[in-house]
């Protein structure tokens, strides 16, 4: 425990004096059966007072969930085991309780919120039944009591005609609406802690503004002591009373959130910290007016085949407009279903566009196939999210990098070449040619596929989330590496994100979206700093922690987002 | 709840937890450690004991001239329904041809036929499924015919093209593919749909790979590890149906020393000599099994998010 006196005295909390309702101590969690004897969690140890928020933050792999669910008792049994220490709920070690005991302290005294609320839910049955469930297995409460209090708690966690969300199914609500009910399953017993697992990564971000708000609120209300892991530094800015912060299973340091934030004592906080994108747009560069990419009046819909005539349709874009420039980096933002990854696939011709143009140097491409499609391909590549499923696991690097190469007539051994030089561009070795996908990890695998989008040498790479499934400092790292290629080479990038904080970082030209269309589009210093529509406004808004300039390590001069000062 | 496997997806790179089940990739069934895992396999004692007789039955079909066998079709009236002797191991049929002789060389032919079938409908239904699963205009018209074929059950449909073409051994081998091809078709398709929206799939459409390449080089070789399984059970259902139609009187020509066609002209002298269909019968069950638990091991071998389930 690092100096647990200083945390008090400078802790904001009222309550900080009351004695902690969760007391990890020096737990260790080891890989059941691993002849190294290895740890996913060593020696970890804090503790959380009610009323309190703990966030614990770390990159993937960092143990972070494991802790969690060695909380709630909840490790899976044949793969992994508490090897070590203690975790006290009140004073009751969870590690030594029976399995009866466990289930009896899960709700009441502590429960659990998770990331994807899809899954967390059963899809068979009637929300109000799952909560009610709660209510059977830990209460005696007749059928009617119970009813009313599932009415009440939807009530509270603001759901519109409780009754009607009653018999409502999963999948009739939306992602947030469901992470309501998951929220209301595990606060109905008032337990003492919630452990919340990344409970808003998977949500809009103005829907995860509303439930973090949410949470805080019940919170309040039931003097709740909240664990959050996650990710996200700006939520943590928001939220934190403290911060854990861990990497590879240890915790790297314990602090208040301003003086973690702030005057990060470890060099990996401090790494980790700055790493985050800022939301301060950076300069914005100068334009050379050579249009490599442009879309006109491009519209996608999908309609449902019926055996005669046609059924409904829903367009996923309409009237969807954009230039793309030599040297340019355009971003188009939106949330979910904004129609955005639409637009990407309709232009890299993954997707056939229902009507409109989309010119490459002036080539038709939405209308072209056949060979005079391979011909223009080969000037728009794409780079997409998910970077464990982007290459053929089966083909080596190489054969991958070279694949477009020689489709397009190159020589092997002249492919070989120039794959060898892109991957030193990325920043990988020679040796990485003769590997397999698994041998490396998001962020190295990341790199090989935008080294396989470079081979061609395109004049357009469109990255369609590319940085999204990134932990941030990799993130920071692959956004460097997109703006050197782009001064390199005047490659034009098109950039998709729902995260504006990268937006920010690197896009000279911003394009937001909305259920399908265009609502704004302009420089990425005016779009941010003085938003014209109510609609971009609302999701610069809904950016977590944006009060916070995490590269300086200060709160953000209010000046410099044009936003008044709160 | 689902716990490990959702807590993290949206940061995929949990590589400290990678090597944990259910958290961070999925397991590639590719991979290394199949062989590994395959071998930890044999130490359980019926596994074990299936393998150890498939291989016996292979090694008795390879080596049936030299395992004191005589000739399987050689009559010899004299020694007409003999019992277990040393000159006749299992004893003699109503034209005393020597039964041992004729069970060994009757593994031949169900191998055969087995394997046979197995190459002839994957290899078909591999072309057919990736069509299907790929060409969308030719996948509604394709499933509704192999919805039809399924629609007649095995044993009738090789009846009657049996009976149509008369019997040889490879109108019983096509008799008995025919009806096996939709299921393959339907695997193969379903693998195929799957795998065309991947974005590495959809990358190498960016690069300009061409579809032959695209179907062969990135979507067909997800459909292995799946027809691998398939084609055991595949092994298994002909053997099986060659038997029957060989007792039925439909199948293979009855001078050629087949398990199915002994068992049915055992049937007679059953009460005589039970021996005539035991013997054949038993090497059937017992290829049979051996073959269905091999297949059950290959499927978890393959999948091993299949075999931790409880």
């Amino acid at each position: 425990m690092n100096s647990p006196d200083k945390i008090q005295a400078q802790s904001e909390q009222s309550s900080s004096q009351a004695p902690p309702v969760l007391r990890v101590d020096n737990l260790s969690v080891l890989i059941v059966g691993d002849p190294a004897g290895r740890h996913i969690v060593r020696d970890i140890s804090f503790d959380v007072r009610p009323g309190e928020t703990l966030c614990v933050v770390g990159e993937s792999g960092s143990g972070k969930s494991v802790t969690s669910l060695s909380v709630m008792g909840l490790l899976p049994r044949d793969t992994l085991r508490a090897s070590s220490g203690r975790i006290l709920v009140e004073g009751e070690n969870v590690l030594e309780a029976s399995q009866k005991r466990l289930r009896e302290l899960r709700a009441t005294r502590m429960a659990m919120i998770f990331q994807e609320p899809m899954t967390a839910l059963n899809p068979v049955d009637t929300v109000g039944e799952q909560i009610d469930e709660v209510l059977r297995i830990h209460s005696k409460l007749g059928r009617k009591a119970r009813r009313e209090k599932v009415l009440a708690m939807l009530e509270a966690v603001h759901m519109p005609d409780p009754e009607k969300i009653y018999d409502a199914y999963p999948h009739q609500l939306s992602g947030g609406q469901r992470q309501r009910v998951v929220i209301s399953m595990a606060l109905i017993l008032r337990p003492k802690v919630l452990i919340a697992d990344e409970p808003t990564t998977a949500l809009d971000v103005t829907t995860q503004k509303q439930i973090l708000l949410l949470i805080r609120e019940l919170q309040e209300q039931h003097n709740t002591a909240v664990v959050f892991i996650t990710h996200d530094f700006g939520v943590v800015a928001e939220i934190a009373d403290r911060i854990v912060v861990m990497n590879q299973g240890r915790v790297v340091e314990i602090g208040t959130r301003h003086d973690t934030l702030a005057q990060p004592r470890e060099a990996y906080t401090r790494m980790l910290v700055s790493s985050v994108p800022s939301l301060i747009p950076r300069k914005r560069r100068e334009q050379r007016d050579e249009a490599v990419l442009s879309v006109s009046d491009l519209r996608k819909t999908y309609s449902e085949k019926r055996f005669l005539g046609r059924g409904r349709s829903v367009s996923a874009a309409r009237d969807v407009n954009l230039t793309l420039s030599r040297g340019e980096i355009v971003g188009i933002v939106g949330e979910s279903g904004s129609g955005k990854s639409t637009v990407a696939r309709c232009i890299v011709r993954l997707l056939e566009p229902t009507s409109g143009s989309v010119r490459v140097h002036g080539d038709e491409i939405s209308k072209a196939s056949g060979e005079a499609l391979l011909k223009l391909r080969r000037h728009i590549q794409i780079v997409f999210q998910d970077p464990y499923r982007s290459l053929n696991p089966r083909m080596k690097i190489g054969d991958s990098l070279v694949e477009g190469m020689v489709n397009f007539g190159v020589p092997r051994t002249q492919a070989l070449e120039k794959a060898r030089e892109l991957l030193g561009v990325v920043g990988l070795g020679d040796d990485a040619l003769r590997r397999y996908p698994h041998q490396f990890s998001g962020g190295q695998r990341q790199r090989i596929c935008i080294a396989r989008a470079l081979a061609l040498d395109p004049d357009i790479l469109v990255a369609d989330e590319a940085v999204s499934a990134l932990d941030v400092s990799v993130q920071a790292q692959v956004l460097a590496l997109l703006d050197e290629i782009r001064a390199r080479t005047g490659i034009a990038v098109l950039f998709i994100t729902h995260d504006l904080r990268v937006a920010a970082q690197i896009c000279d030209t911003i394009v937001v979206m909305q259920q399908g269309q265009v609502v704004e589009a302009g420089p990425a210093d005016e779009v941010l700093t003085s938003p014209q529509q109510a609609y971009t406004r609302s999701l610069i808004d809904a950016a977590p922690g944006r009060d916070w300039d995490f590269q300086n390590f200060r709160p953000v001069d209010q000046g410099a987002l044009g936003l008044p000062a709160e | 709840m689902p716990v490990s496997a959702n807590s993290e997806p949206a940061i995929g790179a949990s590589e400290g937890l990678a090597d944990l089940p259910g958290a961070g990739t999925p397991v590639s069934s590719s991979g290394p450690g199949v062989w590994a895992r395959f071998r930890e396999t044999l130490k359980s004692g019926p596994v074990l004991f299936a393998f150890v007789i498939l291989v016996a039955i292979v090694l008795i079909a390879i080596l049936a001239p030299v395992l004191g066998t005589v000739d399987p079709v050689a009559i010899n009236p004299a020694e007409r329904l003999r019992h277990v002797s040393a000159a006749h191991w299992f004893g003699t049929d109503a034209f005393g041809r020597d039964t041992y002789s004729r069970v060994i060389y009757g593994a031949r032919v169900s191998l055969l036929v087995g394997a046979g079938a197995t190459v002839m409908s994957i290899a078909v239904g591999l072309l057919i499924g990736v069509i299907a699963g790929y060409f969308r205009m030719a996948d509604a018209v394709i499933m509704r015919v192999m919805d039809g074929i399924m629609a007649i059950p095995n044993i009738l449909l090789a009846i009657a093209l049996v009976s149509l073409t008369g019997a040889s051994l490879v109108t019983v081998l096509v008799a008995i593919t025919i009806p096996e091809i939709p299921r393959v078709v339907r695997l193969v398709r379903s693998v195929i749909l799957t795998v065309r929206t991947e974005p590495y799939v959809e990358a190498a459409v960016t690069l300009g790979t061409r579809v032959p390449r695209l179907l062969f080089r990135h979507m067909v070789p997800n459909t292995i590890p799946p027809l691998i399984v398939q084609g055991t059970y595949i092994f298994a259902a002909a053997i099986l149906i060659e038997a029957t139609l060989s007792f039925l009187g439909a199948g293979l020509p009855p001078e050629i020393p087949s398990w199915g066609n002994m068992m049915s002209e055992g049937r007679m002298y059953f009460q005589l000599l039970p021996g005539l269909i035991l013997f054949p019968g038993i090497f059937l069950a017992l290829t049979l099994l051996s073959v269905n638990v091999l297949g059950d091991v290959l499927r978890d071998v393959l999948d091993p998010r299949m075999a931790r389930r409880p």
